[in-house]
């Protein structure tokens, strides 16, 4: 595999590069179209992190473990709670910081902080010129010029390679408490989420087991401020218990590894009991982000889109054979994002195949 | 801050290309008498003015459209305009263009506090958005100064901000959708009622692209919960110094307030006299806002407190009703004005990274001194947000021109301590000229190339962002 030792060593190697590249961080997302493996393990370090100004910049290929360990021992942290993939990809490579925002990859707090790409502050790229970009910077306000930086977010790498980031952190939470609610359906789950994540109570996660039939909700804060707002929150819903829940478990789907093709779908929230209603016999699902995110898993090979037919959202295939990973786009979009991938990537090297 | 010559062809078209609009939009108003015209010649950015061939008022996104497709038929610039109050001019026509404006479209769509968005057309103002919803407990979060007047497509051009985006993002954190026209007049629905795109997401690109990509006819906000309450403290320092280093240390420890404000003595004193909010008379203050239920505000008071006892405050103030946090608040919302009051100004947006804010505090006085001006510093300090005002008399020539000089010298200072030229403000055709001082040619090229994607004829809002000398063959071989 062909890992440069630095951006410009990288850009030599793009601008003269004669076929396609398959751009990998820490691979831990399995995924990638035919090409040239190219790793950015060696494009790794934190180069800049002012906790009094509540920001990081670390080269692309920095695991996301030591960006975390960086920020715990000054008591801050990701506030949108990069999953990690390996529990459903099998994958062993470990995240990096790059892929996480190359993926634009975020978890249940998504519902109340945002996502990773509201906290990307600046990128540098080597585009498919093999000329270095860089947008955005360090600081947390920024408008000068065009947002190419969050719309580097999700590319997945086809617009460019990210050799740098820098990013908005926030101080971690004191406490953290789960309450849950038994014996919902999922209409009746939708909306007591609802109303929780409606409510000024400070609610950071929100999700449906049907297995289990239980309804969470986590709250976090300071820890002396967390009993209030449960009896506050309890107020407004309804007796609630004290539960004990593994919120990375949540991020990561993990109760879905192995149960078949896994689909994950970004709805409007109070759709998904309808969607939920028209899964394929033997689907196993669970609702995070208020029913604003739907994970399922199928039978090995069904097409659950085709199977689904019009939602109000978008679902991609997260593990499993078969054309199409991601949803189509409307056709305006797509036009615009097709065009955008030739205007940075003229030759087609980056992912060939990612969108399509 | 030069733009280009009119095309003599477009402006002899005038009456044609006013017949075709008419045509295409029926019922909708389309001025093109002089007088009228004049009403059009500037945004806030008052020292520069050019008015428009043409203005058209259309009524809803078909209407956008049709008139987008008739500029492009007749090769005629667009400038699109929300309420007029871009500080950067990012609304100044050009001599040859049509101006597109969305002061007819202020429809709330619909509202959905289930799934916690409302879907606006672009015309409303920004305040009327919050306005909408708040008897149901929710608010929209993003509050420019000019709240009461901005439009929301104005907001999303700029992707603006406000005194409370330390806490809730700025507008491109608040956006689910929009729906844009194209120069061509095609309509594109980007994003919806659902979180993230995809793959490629064209929103944050959309937003802040100061109309050279498209025109925002409608858009779906995201709304939050009102908080349970909310309270500002005013700490005053004797230097600039100690205020500086109280944010950094609030920060530090772990507290993220909603709002942490700055104001130096030149600022406080304008305010004082215009506003009488009862401001002591110090060298800098800081005005900082917490919010949630009683117990925990008095709890991140007290922590403020005891940090801000650290550095040495002349006065801690903490509002004890909605009376005393309304008149600490007074001064500073009316900053501007107050400003306005006694002397001309030009407001400058510039971020510096937080740990940058003592040096180039005193900078920023050293380069007054040499340019022979006065400086007032109004700022959001949480996110190194500056806005230093450069007082002038617009009637003096040599002033205008010292006060212009040290204003590009102040946002160079900016860049090369680590930050941007602006912050909330947009480039417009104010900071065009200075983009090279924060980008390297690669990185314009970058930029202009999406711009080549959505407006491949480089017509939408005209020599605005991008220095003139460097999109001269694009826009010549359009």
């Amino acid at each position: 595999m062909i890992a440069p030792a630095d951006e410009g060593e990288l850009a030599a190697l793009v601008a003269a590069a004669d076929g396609p590249v398959r751009v990998r961080g820490g691979g831990s997302h399995g995924i990638g179209g035919p090409g040239a493996p190219l790793s950015l393990a060696r494009l790794s370090g934190i180069t800049l992190y002012e906790p009094g100004a509540l920001t990081m910049v670390a080269r692309a290929g920095t695991p996301l473990a030591e960006v975390e360990a960086a920020l715990a021992a000054e008591g801050q942290y990701l506030p949108w709670e990069p999953p990690d993939p390996r529990a459903l990809s099998g994958a062993t490579g470990a995240p990096t910081i790059g892929g996480v925002f190359a993926t634009n990859a975020s978890g249940p707090r998504r519902v109340a902080a945002g996502a990773a790409r509201d906290f990307l502050l600046g990128v540098r790229i080597v585009d498919g010129h093999g000329a270095v970009v860089k947008n955005g910077g360090r600081v947390m306000k920024n408008v000068t010029g065009m947002d190419l930086t969050r719309l580097m977010a999700g590319a997945h790498g086809t617009l460019g390679i990210l050799t740098e980031v820098s990013f908005k952190v926030l101080p971690r939470p004191g406490a953290v408490r789960t309450l849950a609610l038994p014996g919902l359906d999922a209409a009746q789950a939708v909306a007591v989420m609802a109303r929780a994540l409606g409510s000024p109570h400070g609610v950071t996660g929100t999700a449906f087991l049907p297995g289990e039939g239980e309804t969470l909700l986590r709250l976090e804060g300071p820890e002396a401020a967390l009993p209030a707002r449960a009896d506050k929150l309890a107020a407004l819903i309804g007796p609630l218990a004290e539960a004990a829940c593994d919120w990375a478990a949540i991020r990561d789907a993990r109760a879905l590894a192995g149960a078949g093709d896994i689909w994950r779908l970004s709805l409007t929230p109070t759709a998904s009991p309808g969607v939920v209603a028209r899964l394929p016999d033997g689907a196993r699902w669970f609702l995070d982000r208020g029913g604003g995110r739907l994970w399922v898993a199928v039978a090995p090979g069904s097409d659950l889109r085709a199977a689904l037919g019009p939602i109000p959202g978008h679902a991609t295939r997260i593990t499993g054979a078969g054309p199409g990973r991601f949803h189509p786009e409307p056709p305006g979009v797509a036009a615009l994002t097709r065009a955008l991938r030739e205007k940075f990537d003229p030759r087609g090297l980056f992912n060939p195949g990612m969108f399509d | 801050m030069d733009l280009p010559a009119p095309d003599p062809d477009i402006l002899a078209r005038k009456a044609q290309v006013a017949a075709r609009l008419r045509q295409a939009l029926p019922g909708a108003r389309v001025i093109d008498d002089p007088g009228e015209l004049r009403a059009y010649e500037c945004d806030a950015l008052t020292a520069r003015t050019c008015a428009p061939m043409l203005v058209v008022l259309p009524r809803s996104t078909a209407e956008v459209a049709a008139a987008m497709a008739v500029c492009h038929a007749q090769s005629v610039p667009v400038v699109p305009r929300g309420a007029g109050t871009s500080l950067a001019g990012g609304a100044l026509p050009t001599a040859d263009s049509v101006v597109i404006g969305l002061g007819a479209m202020t429809r709330v769509l619909e509202t959905d506090l289930d799934n916690r968005f409302i879907r606006v057309e672009a015309g409303r103002t920004n305040l009327s958005v919050t306005q909408a919803i708040e008897g149901q407990g929710f608010f929209y979060a993003p509050d420019p100064s000019s709240q009461l007047a901005c439009a929301i497509g104005g907001n999303i051009a700029m992707n603006s901000g406000g005194a409370h985006c330390l806490k809730y993002g700025v507008t491109v954190n608040n956006l689910l959708g929009v729906t844009l026209v194209l120069a061509t007049g095609e309509v594109v629905e980007i994003g919806g009622p659902w979180m993230d795109a995809p793959g490629i997401d064209l929103l944050p690109v959309v937003c802040g692209s100061e109309g050279q990509l498209g025109i925002v006819t409608e858009a779906v906000l995201r709304i939050v919960p009102r908080p349970e309450g909310a309270r500002p403290v005013l700490i005053a320092f004797d230097s600039a110094e100690a205020a500086g280093a109280t944010v950094s240390a609030i920060i530090r420890a772990g507290l993220v307030p909603v709002a942490i404000e700055y104001m130096d003595r030149p600022c406080i004193r304008a305010c004082e006299a215009h506003a009488h909010a009862g401001y002591p008379d110090c060298e800098a203050m800081l005005i900082i806002e917490v919010e949630g239920p009683e117990p925990e505000i008095a709890a991140q008071i007290a922590a403020i407190r005891a940090i801000a006892q650290a550095h040495d405050p002349a006065e801690f103030r903490e509002a004890c009703d909605e009376d005393e946090a309304a008149r600490i608040w007074l001064g500073r919302k009316a900053a501007f004005g107050a400003m306005g009051r006694i002397n001309d100004y030009i407001c400058l947006d510039g971020v510096i990274p937080v740990s940058a804010l003592p040096q180039v505090l005193a900078r920023t006085a050293q380069l007054a001194a040499e340019y022979r001006l006065e400086v007032a510093n109004v700022f959001h300090a949480g996110d190194g947000n500056l806005h230093p005002l450069i007082l002038f008399d617009a009637n003096d020539p040599d002033e205008l021109r010292r006060a212009e000089a040290l204003g590009a010298d102040i946002l160079r200072l900016c860049v090369g301590a680590g930050g941007c030229l602006t912050g909330e403000h947009g480039v417009g055709i104010e900071k065009r000229d200075l983009m090279e001082v924060q980008f390297a040619p690669a990185d314009l090229e970058a930029q202009m190339r999406v711009k080549d994607v959505f407006d491949p004829g480089w017509k939408l809002n005209p020599a605005k962002v991008f220095p003139l000398h460097l999109s001269a063959a694009r826009r010549g071989a359009a």
